[in-house]
């Protein structure tokens, strides 16, 4: 096998090229959020047609959808940092997943309440056991065990990794929990009021949703960039490079 | 295979000389399942619904509180640190110790649960499925807690940190397991939900071991 394949790498697990990295990618993709949520909200409340079953309250689906996905791959991201922590030691795999979890219970959050809110209107109750929305809610659980356990450690260093293994416990277990919440729901009682919607969307209004996914996504890069960055700050705080940058800043 | 069974052994001889925390889960579980009627109301229609779900909420409770002390005694007097440099796999130490702490909390709660039915008016004829979703529902909810009581042995605080990560992970088992106990009370063919249970208790067995054993060496570390 080709080892200087692996180099790049091996470079993200050095301290300052992480950091420089993550210096120089934040402002872009902050940009390309700030753009891409203009566009995606002005194309989103004023040029999409108002739908003709749910009124204007489809709106918060723009928030909505981004947050729910952003919910998902963040975890998948957690999960992954954490697998290449644990396997390959790499100290600043667990530094993105520590960064990465606040921000994915707060996009789980995000997308629970405008689930709830939205469901005012369509359902006629902020709150159904459907089985989306529930397998949501255990999402925001592990988030949340995921952090306590990282806090709960007085060596960081062993909490991180404690959390590490957590993740990897959820991963595996998050499909099991989404399917077995899918059939006990289906057991009960269907949401029936909305079902899908997505396959026969009009295209001026999917298309501001494409936009506000990826405005989303580089909004969610720009903040994981810049919470990386002080994650390395804080845990380099005596090295040498950190003063030297410091000093000629 | 010599030193499980001498382990094995051990963490029986062990429990049996403190009943007293013996006793304790199995405390709880009767007295979380009697606090339903109290708070819902006593008429016999209305228990004969719930009964399903609130024993196996009760159980689930009582199985994961009662997964604290598993390492704990082990971890104080240094014998868990023993184990992890002996030359037995952690893996399977880990495995034993699950299946022992099992066998003197998981199981009398699974013995006692056909009792506490009668209390709520679960119907006699379904006690058999009850029993056997509680049995592998147990034996799977020893492993998951396992896995968190190895991620937080060595902290201070520990005790409501371990339910709040291993009662998320715990839904699937709660959803398959109160629901074919629930078919079976209304007299519905539970295989299906029984044969899910069977195979979370597989998966189970499959890789909390090395979740544990991973825990267990990340804990001792520090």
């Amino acid at each position: 096998m080709n080892t200087s394949n692996w180099t790049w790498f091996h470079r993200l697990g050095s301290p300052p090229t992480l950091y420089r990295l993550a210096d120089r990618l934040a402002p872009w993709f902050g940009w390309a959020a700030a753009l891409g949520l203009a566009a995606g909200m002005y194309g989103g409340l004023w040029l999409a047609p108002t739908d003709y079953q749910q009124g204007d309250a489809f709106r918060i689906i723009y928030i909505h959808v981004p947050s729910a996905y952003l919910s998902m791959l963040c975890y998948a991201l957690t999960a992954g940092a954490s697998a290449v922590g644990l396997v390959w030691r790499m100290k600043l795999a667990h530094a993105v997943a520590v960064a990465a979890a606040p921000l994915g219970a707060s996009f789980t959050f995000l997308a629970l309440v405008t689930g709830s809110l939205w469901g005012k209107p369509m359902w006629g109750t902020y709150w159904v056991w459907d089985a989306r929305l529930t397998s949501e809610l255990i999402l925001l659980f592990l988030y949340l065990g995921f952090l306590a356990l990282n806090r709960a450690y007085e060596d960081p260093r062993s909490g991180e990794r404690a959390a590490a293994v957590l993740a990897l416990v959820g991963v595996v277990n998050l499909p099991i929990i989404h399917y077995s919440v899918v059939w006990w729901n289906t057991l009960h009682q269907g949401p029936t009021v909305f079902v899908g919607g997505g396959s026969d969307i009009s295209p001026r209004m999917l298309a501001p949703l494409l936009v506000m996914l990826a405005a989303f996504t580089c909004y969610f890069v720009a903040c994981l960039a810049k919470r990386v960055q002080a994650e390395i700050l804080e845990r380099e705080r005596n090295a040498a490079w950190v003063k030297e940058m410091l000093e000629y800043s | 295979m010599r030193a499980l069974a001498i382990l094995l052994r051990r963490d029986l001889r062990l429990g049996f000389r403190r009943p007293g925390e013996l006793a304790t889960p199995l405390l709880f579980f009767v007295m979380a399942t009697v606090l339903f009627p109290l708070g819902l109301s006593p008429r016999p229609d209305l228990l004969a619904t719930v009964a399903p779900g609130v024993l196996w909420v009760a159980a689930l409770l009582a199985g994961i509180v009662g997964q604290e002390s598993l390492f704990k005694s082990d971890h104080e007097d240094g014998t868990l640190e023993q184990l992890l440099l002996g030359p037995a796999p952690l893996e399977l130490v880990a495995l034993t110790r699950v299946f022992s702490h099992w066998l003197m909390g998981g199981l009398p709660l699974v013995i006692l649960s056909p009792l506490l039915g009668l209390m709520l008016d679960y119907p006699s004829a379904a006690f058999g499925t009850l029993l056997l979703s509680l049995l592998f529902g147990t034996l799977i909810l020893s492993l998951l807690g396992a896995v968190g009581a190895a991620l937080t042995v060595g902290l201070r605080q520990s005790g409501m940190l371990l339910p709040i990560l291993v009662l998320p992970l715990a839904v699937p088992v709660l959803i398959f397991g109160a629901q074919s106990a629930a078919q079976a009370a209304r007299g519905e063919d539970p295989t299906a939900a029984l044969y899910l249970l069977g195979a979370l208790l597989v998966l189970g067995v499959t890789l909390a071991p090395f979740a544990i054993a991973g825990a267990l060496r990340i804990s001792l570390e520090s």
